[in-house]
């Protein structure tokens, strides 16, 4: 045997076994295996995509411009504070993203842009108009991000989630993908939840307030707001409480009037419990402030005994019970016939702090675990179907060759799920398609030398001749036509998100073991079998 | 030796002004897709169109027309349903809404839950796609196929010459309208899957043709004297073999995707199914024809 085909054979002997050893976690064998195998070997294998084992892959916006409008409301309040501290009398009003000032004063100008350099003026005429400059709202954005990230981070880390892929795409996008979640619905609930937590005085002296309906249904909270505008106090507005009628399940909408300035926020918080409310046994969450939180809760309980102090997450009031005394030690409850998944969500966000402003979801794509079990029976039946008829048609067409042929194929999908293995690649439904295309595909090389080599024969050379001229001719094309697949591949790789990344990943990966396998696995059989002694016949 | 034809020799060069005028018809179908497309009057994937798109597995046999009136009467508008009897697996898309994206498919599992109480079910799969990720993914996709017309155009001049290239593109592009324009008519989904099996014919299409291309280069240095369409036509007949027995060994598989490969694959299967056929009629009847017609005129080089 010449030394050429000797290496060649070390080489797929080497590579066969390889793909074996990186494929095995994919198999049923790996807990099989003795102790050193599991420590040394790789475990890993290729790893399904959300849509064959089943997930979530949400993409959040988060609303930056929002960010950028708490920081100037933000900032309105600390002037009020300012110009009281410096006896300067001004009005403050925030009209979106920026702060009206008026009287347009020489002081009051001074006063604003020596404290905040970061507001640049848009009107100083009759009154002053400020807005957050362009670099530093910028800059707001881009923490709002940042920050938003490592929130959702936190929250998905207690709630729990085996290897969730968090990350950022592009200026303002979140991507959150979470395999193998069971309940969709509440995860989605949990990272997408702005968690504002707010204690808000309830208005109970204004005269309007009586004139707000007991409760309506949902859907006319607009309507109602619009119906009393202008009508309620300017320092306050109408929020809603939730209350859910336990046997009937109807929802009602219950109006109040709150304070707009908060008495105190969830950034204040250091702790949140879910507990068992003993008589009802019916879950709550149970609040500890830090210590400037703690206080500013006495100082606010103290000076406001027998009022409501409405508890509020994100616009939505939760419980404005009556404050009956003065409230030191820093802790607070928040009630509200919660289910005790609804309860222990609640805390994990609390904990987790809230968003620094609310996202809106741009895509979610949701795969039920049994679709994706489906899908990889069908196809392994598909492929194992696909594969079996090429098996016989390259047989009956070839013969001997096309066992060859067959051969090789066998060879090409072993290296192909053992290259993906140890690339611990994303298999996909897509991914699945590509690999049972690249069966079909991977008898082409053969195809194009057996083609040549019949041609060669009628020609007149033997066989031999024809086996090495024949495989000559067939290189360049054969190089060619996997070129061009390959550059398709790449360009499927680079613009396709998930399940068809992993299309392109199998294409490629085939294309390439594919010449592989046709270039070096089939010419050195027939190497082979030719250096043994000169055929009278090729059976082709 | 089993022989599908023995020593072929169709003149194929001689049959393009009907090849031509065939494929000229499905092009303009193709072109007119893309334009429908592009305005959004196709039936695009919520992927393209923004929406969502949920699909109930019911644990029994559920009719269609229940659910269909379980979701009008409470007013969910603009939604069409599609059904998977034999798994009772129901499909319910509904496009664009002024609702909160997230809602609709909560509002959707709260009524088929409360209207029809009798009827379990399992969510399968949601697609929620905001009208700003389908706009974005729209243009990722044009994209991706210019990226891809580029590329090959650029390594089939390289590696031929550039009529080659153009001719190779042309036959490749042809593919895929064809395809575009079989599947709009029908009115198919045209979604980001779709796509990706475009992008797949486009490649076998080219890998046809470089085979095709390979031979005629190769003759043209060797038979000298002979006209290039009558060298075109020789090496067209030369590996018609090969062309056939790849396209089978490829619809084998294919078509096995298509039974057995499960309801998602359906339509990427039938799209390759269709793709292979066109691709393997191109790289024969459009593809030299078009090198023929666009660089006749000038001398072939025999490199």
């Amino acid at each position: 045997m010449k030394k050429k085909v000797l290496w060649k054979l070390i080489l797929i002997n080497v590579t066969f076994l390889l793909s074996v050893i990186f494929f095995i976690p994919n198999t049923p064998l790996l807990p099989h295996m003795p102790e050193w195998w599991k420590k040394t070997m790789p475990s890993r294998g290729i790893v399904l995509g959300l849509d064959l084992q089943g997930g979530l892959h949400l993409v959040f916006e988060v609303e930056g411009d929002k960010a950028v409008e708490i920081t100037t409301e933000r900032i309105a309040a600390r002037l009020k504070d300012l110009f009281a501290k410096k006896n300067l009398t001004a009005e403050v009003a925030t009209e979106g993203l920026s702060i009206a000032i008026t009287p347009s004063a020489a002081d009051i100008r001074k006063a604003v842009e020596d404290n905040y350099p970061i507001l640049a003026p848009v009107e100083t005429a009759s009154r002053l108009v400020y807005k957050i400059s362009g670099k530093e709202s910028q800059r707001i954005k881009d923490t709002a991000t940042d920050q938003a990230l490592e929130t959702i981070r936190n929250r998905i880390d207690q709630f729990g989630v085996a290897e969730p892929t968090i990350h950022r795409q592009g200026e303002n996008e979140i991507v959150v993908q979470l395999p193998g979640v069971k309940d969709p619905k509440r995860a989605i609930d949990l990272i997408g939840k702005t968690a504002q937590l707010e204690f808000k005085l309830v208005d109970d002296d204004a005269k309007v307030a009586a004139e707000l309906p007991q409760s309506i249904v949902p859907g006319e909270e607009e309507e109602l707001k619009r119906q009393f505008a202008g009508k309620i106090p300017e320092d306050t507005e109408i929020l809603f409480e939730k209350r859910v009628n336990k046997e009937t399940g109807a929802v009602r909408k219950i109006p109040l009037l709150v304070k707009k300035q908060a008495s105190l926020t969830g950034d204040l918080l250091s702790d949140a419990k879910v507990n068992i409310d003993s008589r009802f046994s019916e879950p709550y969450v149970s609040l500890s402030f830090n210590a400037a939180g703690g206080k500013l809760f006495e100082e606010v309980t103290g000076a406001n005994v027998k009022k409501r102090l409405a508890i509020i997450l994100d616009n939505t009031i939760y419980s404005a019970p009556v404050i009956q005394e003065k409230i030191a030690g820093g802790n607070a409850q928040i009630t509200g016939s919660f289910s005790m998944e609804e309860a222990r969500d609640l805390s994990i966000v609390l904990r987790a702090g809230a968003l620094p402003a609310p996202m809106k979801m741009l895509q979610n794509v949701t795969v039920g675990p049994s679709l994706g079990r489906d899908s990889i029976e069908a196809g392994k039946i598909a492929g194992i179907i696909g594969t079996i008829a090429v098996i016989i048609f390259m047989i009956l067409y070839y013969r001997v060759s096309g066992v060859i042929a067959d051969f090789a194929l066998f060879l090409n999908i072993i290296l192909l799920l053992g290259a993906m293995a140890a690339l611990n690649a994303t298999l996909t439904l897509p991914g699945i398609a590509g690999i049972i295309l690249t069966i079909g595909m991977a008898v082409d090389s053969n195809v194009l030398m057996f083609e040549r080599m019949r041609e060669e024969l009628r020609a007149g050379k033997t066989p031999r001749a024809a086996v090495d001229s024949g495989y000559k001719k067939a290189f360049w094309t054969i190089f060619d036509s996997h070129v061009t697949t390959l550059i398709t591949a790449a360009v499927l790789f680079q613009f396709g998100t998930g399940p068809i990344k992993g299309f392109a990943v199998t294409l490629s990966l085939g294309v390439s073991i594919n010449l592989f396998t046709a270039l070096i696995g089939t010419k050195s059989i027939f190497d082979i079998i030719n250096s043994r002694r000169e055929l009278k016949k090729l059976s082709i | 030796m089993i022989e599908l034809i023995r020593n072929p020799n169709i003149d194929f060069l001689g049959k393009r002004n009907i090849a031509f005028f065939i494929s000229g018809i499905f092009v303009i179908i193709g072109i007119i897709a893309i334009v429908q497309i592009s305005t959004g009057r196709a039936n695009l994937g919520i992927d393209f169109a923004g929406g969502t798109a949920i699909q109930l597995k019911f644990e029994r046999h559920i009719a269609l027309q229940a659910v269909r009136e379980a979701l009008e009467s409470s007013g969910l508008r603009d939604f069409d349903l599609q059904d998977l009897p034999t798994e009772n697996k129901v499909l319910i898309r509904v496009k664009t809404t002024e609702q909160e994206l997230g809602q609709v498919s909560a509002s959707i599992t709260d009524i088929i839950s409360q209207k029809l109480p009798d009827h379990q079910y399992v969510v399968d799969s949601t697609m929620v796609i905001g009208p700003k990720v389908g706009g974005r993914l729209r243009a990722d996709a044009a994209k991706a196929v210019a990226m891809a017309v580029i590329g090959i155009l650029i390594y089939v001049a390289f590696r031929f010459q550039f009529k080659f290239g153009v001719g190779a593109t042309v036959a490749a592009f042809h593919d895929i309208l064809v395809v575009l324009g079989i599947f709009f008519l029908s009115g198919k989904e045209i979604n980001l899957i779709l796509v990706s099996a475009l992008l797949t014919i486009f490649g076998y299409s080219l890998t046809d043709t470089v085979v095709v291309f390979d031979r005629i280069r190769e003759n043209l240095k060797l038979r000298q004297r002979d006209s290039v369409e009558r060298v075109m036509n020789g090496s067209i007949n030369e590996v018609l073999s090969r062309t056939i027995i790849t396209t089978l060994t490829l619809l084998l598989t294919s078509i096995a995707l298509f039974f057995f490969g499960g309801e998602v694959l359906h339509d990427f299967s039938l799209a390759i199914i269709i793709g292979i056929i066109v691709g393997t009629y191109s790289s024969v009847f459009v593809a030299s024809p078009v090198v023929l017609l666009w660089g006749g005129k000038k001398p072939f080089a025999k490199k």
